[in-house]
């Protein structure tokens, strides 16, 4: 399921999406540790390896960039690697811990597990610099910052506009407050008149 | 069974280990893992699974509500998000489900696909089938308003497993309402067939809003913040209010639906909806109990 940047996301979010796993991968275990690589060069490879997966749905980010990916430690050679959900409902955790699980393994890690954690609930303001710029850069509009506090309940036009991530222009407008993924909204730029998708600020 | 924490390796296998039954096709096993929930609950064990319970059919009933609505929603725009909000639920419910599991030694499946009606602790509120989609969003406003409210309560719950859920659950939530509260007041204040339409939307579900307020002590057991149900209702009217004024709506004057010698919704007392809403969910679960694909 690793597609490369820029190509086609998953279109669909229900639960179906995450059905197309292959089965028959036959795990390769590859001796790791004990060949002379010191703990703490073993855990920088191993965090390097699992910073550098990228998300089924976002490809143009990884799971550092996107936040969801809280913690990497190597235990007696045994990887552990925390992530935390983006939405509860979301299916593409299972896509996720696939890749994780084969990245490392290719890495010669045969021994991975992947932890989901809860809480501290994952926010787009977890979005690290880095991973804005590549998403505007592959014409996803990066989130605002999240409203904190009581949740005001406003009504259309309360808020600051979405920048269009392709001409940059702010006169753009919501067509889908839904997109196709559970993080993302569809907008439309009135100058250029381009559709964008933009990840959803929660 | 492997030592991964939520997805096992097995799931990639093609022979069909027990771990991937089809129920559990998504690989999903314990998000729990890093949640210390070794202490004794505060709350008396069986009580705590009994509300994990209720916000979790409350969840999952709502969810298989909204998805009947895929294929029969006016625009695809609203397809994509009735089936956003219904996947929403469903991962809160599942999660509500696991730790209501954890607690009396079941899991999620054997909860949502093997309980009866008289089992099942949702309100009545969800159970009804929508007549048109001007009470979809109608409902969904008050439904999303009062769970927003009630998790918000939960995130300081003494239960660290629900205090988890609540916190990511409510953000999800506040979205849900957003966008609810817009088809409100476009349809409330729009031509005079959708007003009329919406204010009859409301008018149809109203009787079942008064059972979201019931008093429950072991609610404000777990957070103090839930001890007074009329504090909650005048929060979520301060919410819905506006949104109805801004829509031209009245806020329908109906007696409340009666219940069973007062018991209702939470005390495994439902509509006849119920009933068929359970044999189309479970129906595949029970026709092929240890099924794997």
């Amino acid at each position: 399921m690793m597609e490369p940047a820029g190509g086609p996301r998953g279109s669909g979010s229900g639960p179906e999406t995450s059905t197309a796993v292959t089965g028959g991968e036959t795990p390769t275990a590859t001796a790791v540790a004990g060949d002379g690589e010191s703990a703490s060069a073993l855990l920088d490879r191993a965090r390097r390896v699992a910073e550098s997966v990228t998300d089924p749905e976002l490809p143009a980010v990884t799971l550092a960039e996107l936040g969801i990916l809280r913690d990497v430690t190597v235990q007696d050679g045994h990887v552990h690697v925390t992530i935390t959900p983006t939405y509860l409902g979301c299916p593409a955790l299972r896509e996720i811990s696939g890749d994780l699980h084969r990245q490392l393994r290719e890495a010669g890690f045969a021994d991975v597990t992947v932890h989901v954690q809860l809480t501290p609930a994952w926010t787009s303001d977890a979005i690290t610099a880095e991973g804005r710029r590549k998403l505007a850069v592959a014409g996803i509009a990066p989130p605002r910052p999240a409203a904190r506090g009581p949740v005001p309940l406003g009504l259309p036009g309360r808020r600051d506009p979405v920048a269009c991530p392709r001409c940059g222009s702010a006169d753009t407008t919501v067509l889908a407050p839904f997109g196709a993924t559970l993080c993302l909204a569809l907008h439309r730029c009135r100058a250029c008149g381009e559709p964008f998708e933009y990840v959803k600020d929660i | 069974m492997t030592d991964d924490a939520w997805m096992t390796d097995d799931a990639w296998a093609t022979d069909g280990p027990a771990s991937a039954r089809w129920a559990y096709g998504t690989g999903f096993r314990d998000p729990f893992v890093d949640i210390d929930l070794s202490a004794a609950p505060a709350t008396d064990p069986e009580q705590l699974a009994a509300r994990c319970l209720m916000l979790g059919d409350d969840a999952l009933v709502y969810s298989h509500r909204l998805q009947q609505w895929i294929t029969r929603l006016p625009e695809l725009e609203e397809e994509m998000a009735v089936a956003n909000i219904a996947l929403d639920l469903l991962g809160q419910a599942r999660l509500l489900l696991t730790r209501a599991g954890h607690l009396l030694g079941t899991d999620e499946d054997r909860l949502a696909f093997f309980r009866s009606e008289h089992e099942f602790r949702n309100v009545r509120l969800v159970e009804r089938a929508d007549t048109d989609f001007a009470e979809l969003v109608g409902r969904l406003l008050v439904f999303s308003t009062w769970r927003l409210e009630l998790l918000r309560r939960l995130r300081n719950s003494s239960d660290p497993g629900l205090a988890a859920i609540a916190e990511r659950g409510a953000t999800e939530l506040a979205y849900h309402r957003e966008y609810a509260a817009g088809w409100v007041v476009r349809l409330g204040d729009g031509t005079d067939l959708s007003h009329q339409r919406m204010q009859a939307g409301l008018e149809a579900f109203w009787p079942y809003v008064d059972e979201l307020f019931q008093p429950d002590p072991v609610l404000a057991e777990l957070s103090p913040e839930l001890a007074d149900p009329a504090a909650l209702r005048s929060d979520v009217d301060a919410v819905l209010d506006p949104v109805l004024a801004t829509a031209t709506l009245q806020r329908p004057s109906v007696a409340p639906a009666a219940g069973v010698g007062g018991r209702t919704g939470r005390d495994g007392i439902h509509t006849e909806d119920l009933g068929y809403i359970l044999a189309e969910m479970q129906s595949v679960a029970r026709a092929h109990p240890e099924g794997v694909w």
